[in-house]
């Protein structure tokens, strides 16, 4: 195998290039990303890069050199005149993957701001946006899921967050004084971003369709304990009613008319709030000129929640659509034997965009444990050996940290093993058939680490 | 010199927080004391309530580990070092010398000689001029 491609220069991407170095492959090593930038950790973008707002926005732009690539770069392996991507020290570098001796000693080309577009048939050949091809033995599917977006026109003020630039975006949204957040989602993006809302002195209201938060991920006993975080974090949890649209600033020139590029989720059979069914607050001269700005979301049940910052969570769509017209099976994500091979044997898929023997992971510990496992099989050209991994997430909300590991079991029981809910950190085993197959803490991370390794040894020896 | 606590109080295998700024972690490892840096290298968590083996205190978040004699990470997804601070035992209280904040330790990696020596300085500067600018709003990126 002389070249091997990633695409996705993501968490799981770069572990896979990592692997790919450490297991021997000492070949032309390309990675590609959409993003300009090098790879970098997620999960502070709900917390953490929000809440910094405050106190480092002004050296964000500093900040940027740690990622940002301005240019593209290639570095060349084979004369060391190397074009490193910038790479310098800045207070929020903790977002920052790697680092230059790193990226010294993968000896990558980086093509960064650059988007696949397409894979041959037989997986040899990987299309990019820019027209260039890259001629391939082995390829590493790494691009990972985009963040699901309200149908329709996206409104001013209104957010995904996903990205390192919807992070930006959301958080210059965030430094204009206190304002009215509704956040579209009760899942474990739209909760963290609701507390560091509620952590910058803004008023949140949280809309979640399901009767209650993170029912599928943690069963109803600890999603209603999840649901209590809201309310006595500071936030307003509305629950068991779905979003209709979004109402949004008329144009000045049309105001009080309606705004046909207004989104509307479903047909609406109750009395409009306005004659148009649209809120059209009119755009006065003295102000900035807010035309298009959202303004309210019209819920499913004739609710309107005012609205200055909309940010909607509602899950992430696996990023697939490049693989189009290959012979790679995709639904919902790639579909990948238990050790991440696809149906070509020189293409296999880690991370948010894997399906992996039927299950599709979106967690932070499955793009890091799964590349060690794809880059082995991929070299050897066969599956040697499967994924192991003990499924694990964790989310900060309200000043409370959340772990979780493990199966949990539809009907499983939920038993409270040390601490409780009412008071303080907890931890929680789920048990099934008198057996224990997940573990949540929260607050209680000494007992958590006990219970995990506990449940993978478990799984070790069950295997 | 911080007193911590009294040497009967920190047995074998536990570990104490100290709230300093930045909070420091003692541990008695089997016998032996030491202190880091109680916040991992990689994200936001205590390392002081880890999990220790040996000398080895593991990230109770992502399970990143480090040598608590020298600091440095022992797997990823840490990969910068953690400070680590005297330890003394004066009249049966352990007590702590912290470390110097203003000395950073420097990574076996030391980033920024690395970043100037690999024909890009211009990034170092590129990164001074534009911090004079304004607050970035995000526009830059949002292609």
């Amino acid at each position: 195998m002389n070249t091997v491609t990633v695409v996705g220069a993501s968490l799981a991407g770069l572990y896979a290039a990592r692997e790919l170095r450490a297991q021997g492959f000492d070949g032309r090593l390309v990675m590609v990303g959409a993003e300009p930038y090098l790879p970098y950790d997620r999960p502070p973008l709900s917390k953490s890069f929000l809440t910094a707002t405050a106190t480092t926005a002004v050296t964000d732009a500093s900040t940027i050199t740690a990622l940002d690539a301005a240019t593209p770069t290639v570095t060349d392996r084979a004369t060391g005149t190397a074009a490193h991507p910038p790479y310098a020290s800045a207070p929020e570098d903790h977002l920052a993957l790697t680092d230059p001796e790193e990226i010294a000693d993968l000896a990558a080309e980086w093509l960064l701001g650059t988007r696949a577009t397409g894979l041959d048939q037989r997986g040899r050949a990987v299309l990019l946006d820019d027209g260039r091809t890259v001629v391939t033995d082995g390829v590493v599917v790494a691009t990972g899921a985009s963040a699901r977006r309200l149908p329709g026109p996206q409104p001013a003020g209104v957010h995904t967050l996903r990205t390192l630039a919807d992070a930006r975006a959301l958080r210059a949204d965030l430094t204009c004084g206190p304002r009215r957040v509704v956040v579209i989602g009760g899942g474990f993006i739209g909760a963290e971003t609701a507390s560091s809302c509620v952590a910058l002195g803004h008023d949140v209201t949280v809309v979640e369709a399901a009767p209650l938060p993170l029912l599928p991920q943690l069963g109803p006993d600890m999603a209603l304990f999840c649901a209590d975080l809201h309310r006595k974090g500071g936030a307003r949890l509305l629950t068991g009613t779905g979003v209709a649209g979004l109402h949004r600033m008329a144009p000045a020139s049309a105001s009080g008319v309606a705004d046909p590029g207004t989104p509307r989720l479903g047909p609406s059979n109750r009395a409009p709030s306005s004659p148009s069914g649209i809120s059209d607050r009119p755009d006065p001269s003295d102000r900035p000129d807010l035309s298009g700005h959202v303004t309210a979301v019209e819920l499913s049940d004739g609710r309107v929640l005012p609205a200055d910052v909309v940010v909607v969570g509602i899950g992430a769509v696996p990023n697939t659509s490049w693989l189009s017209g290959t012979s790679l099976t995709v639904s919902d994500g790639v579909l990948c034997d238990g050790g991440c091979v696809t149906s070509l044997a020189q293409v296999v898929a880690v991370g948010d965009v894997a399906r992996v023997d039927g299950v599709r992971a979106e967690h932070w510990t499955s793009a890091t444990e799964q590349p060690r496992v794809a880059v082995r099989n991929l070299l050897a050209a066969r599956t040697v050996e499967p994924v192991a991994a003990l499924p694990y997430f964790w989310s900060d909300q309200y000043g409370s940290r959340i772990q979780f590991a493990g199966h949990r079991l539809a009907d499983a029981t939920v038993r409270i093993a040390e601490g409780s809910p009412d008071d303080g950190g907890f931890l929680a085993l789920y048990e099934h058939a008198g057996r224990v197959t997940a573990a949540l803490a929260v607050d209680c991370p000494r007992p958590f680490m006990r219970a995990r390794r506990e449940l993978r040894v478990r799984q070790a020896t069950a295997a | 010199m911080i007193p911590v606590c009294r040497l009967e109080d920190l047995p074998a295998g536990e570990s104490v927080r100290l709230d300093t700024t930045p909070p420091v972690a003692v541990f008695n490892a089997d016998g032996a004391l030491y202190a880091v840096d109680d916040t991992c290298s990689h994200q936001d968590a205590s390392l002081s309530e880890g999990w220790l083996e040996g000398c080895l205190v593991e990230c109770p978040l992502h399970a990143a580990s480090f040598d608590l004699r020298t600091g440095e990470p022992t797997c990823l997804p840490a990969r910068r070092p953690v400070r680590t601070h005297r330890v003394s035992v004066v009249d049966g209280t352990i007590h702590v010398h912290l470390t110097d904040p203003t000395v950073t330790p420097v990574p076996a990696s030391a980033p920024l000689t690395a970043a100037a020596s690999l024909s890009a300085p211009a990034s170092l500067a590129a990164s001074g001029s534009s911090a004079g600018r304004a607050p970035m709003t995000g526009e830059g990126s949002a292609a």
